[in-house]
């Protein structure tokens, strides 16, 4: 049942008149589930500004969320839903911030049944608002992980120079194509920045090694080559071990070493350095 | 006798990765070694792989199995893709139509216990693959 215009004058009306009651008693409902981690006078803030979207939307002749006249209002819910969402409050928790609005409306009604039907209608109106809030929530959140996942990328492939000449990919969690690619890039970046012969590829942190991580650690070592470095695979766990011979992967002339340690001492061994402990003197 | 299993859709990368999620866990559940758990796993992501890649998409299902003396895992993957019409070729260490290195569906073969194969031109394949505790 949609708001009639007369209707959308009469609660843009309503909404004038009575607006610090109004917020008040909306405060108070909201405030409940939102159990303190928002503060009062911000809570205050937020409603007062929702009220007052809520007002000029209707007494600009809205009867669906959709109209013209609510862009401010939808502008306003999308913003609640951001912050909401931001802050950590679950999808109900925000939905239920608009919903409270229509127990506070009730309240200061006049006692008689003729505007029931109206209220009815104004109801549904504030039904679609809380939904926008909940869709909009969903779509921030989603923004949120998307981001984190970016990041994660960014952050789960560091190259680190390991000693003077080598540098170190440690991998951790699952290889598939579009981290391979991160790693090869940064890898090779890194060997032309550093100048760096050695390069060691470190699978500790890779649960499971099957044929698409083998192909991709592979390509990593070809490229590497190609522009003149020496790759070793450390972090070979036994149970790898077995599972990549039983695969019938072979990984031909390239160096692979049980542990980073190994796999840095037979570098430093090539280039006829050696890793001991000072001397005390 | 067995468990009713539980069903994974394959029909992106990350539900490949879900696939090996589920299997890890029930391997763990089951008290298999820590080899067979990284052998099983392994083999469970080449098969979801060739699900999703060349059988364009399908299922896995995960069963406890219970032959009275051993726990073992099954797995089943399921597809209606384009099936396998030279099984021994595809078989065959080296072998691929797409990009990977043939290996998968042969060595996953030798990284389980059990390793069944069903599959029919135009109709999709389904491969059973069970893994026994020692």
């Amino acid at each position: 049942m949609a708001l009639s215009s007369e209707g959308a004058d009469r609660f843009a009306a309503l909404l004038e008149e009575n607006q610090e009651a109004l917020v008040g008693a909306w405060n108070d409902r909201v405030v409940e589930t939102l159990r303190g981690r928002l503060s009062r006078t911000e809570l205050h803030r937020q409603t007062g500004e929702l009220r007052r979207a809520f007002q000029l939307a209707l007494a600009g002749g809205a009867t669906s969320l959709a109209d013209p006249s609510a862009a401010e209002l939808r502008a306003q819910l999308s913003e609640l839903s951001t912050s909401r969402a931001r802050q950590g409050f679950t999808a109900t928790e925000t939905a239920v911030s608009v919903f409270a609005f229509k127990e506070a409306v009730l309240e200061s009604l006049p006692d008689d049944a003729s505007v029931l039907r109206e209220y009815i209608a104004f109801s549904t109106f504030v039904d679609a608002a809380a939904l926008f809030t909940f869709d909009s929530y969903v779509q921030v959140r989603e923004a949120l992980i998307a981001d984190q996942a970016e990041q994660l990328l960014e952050l789960s492939t560091p190259v680190v120079k390991l000693w003077e000449g080598v540098v170190a990919v440690p991998l951790v969690g699952t290889l598939d194509s579009a981290r391979a690619q991160v790693v090869m890039e940064r890898l090779l970046q890194t060997l032309v920045d550093t100048g760096s012969p050695y390069a060691i590829i470190d699978i500790t942190g890779v649960p499971a090694v099957d044929t698409q991580v083998a192909q991709h650690v592979l390509k990593t070592v070809v490229a590497a080559r190609l522009m003149g470095a020496d790759c070793i695979i450390s972090g070979i766990r036994p149970q790898i071990a077995q599972t990549i011979v039983a695969l019938g992967i072979e990984f031909g002339d390239i160096a692979t070493k049980a542990s980073l340690a190994d796999a840095l001492r037979y570098v430093l061994g090539k280039t006829g350095q050696s890793a001991r402990k000072p001397r005390e003197r | 006798m067995s468990d009713s299993g539980e069903r994974l859709a394959i029909n992106s990368d990350q539900d490949v990765v879900r696939v090996r999620q589920l299997v890890r866990t029930v391997a763990v559940a089951v008290k298999l070694s820590l080899v067979d758990q990284t052998k099983l796993v392994t083999a469970a992501s080449e098969l979801a792989r060739n699900t999703f890649v060349y059988g364009g998409g399908g299922s896995a299902e995960v069963t406890r199995v219970d032959n009275g003396r051993r726990q073992g895992i099954r797995i089943v993957f399921a597809d209606e893709g384009p099936g396998i019409a030279d099984l021994d070729l595809a078989l065959t260490d080296g072998y691929t139509t797409g990009g990977g290195m043939g290996l998968g569906l042969s060595g996953a073969r030798r990284l389980v216990d059990e390793f069944a194969i069903d599959t029919e031109v135009g109709r999709g394949t389904t491969i059973t693959v069970t893994k026994w505790c020692r």
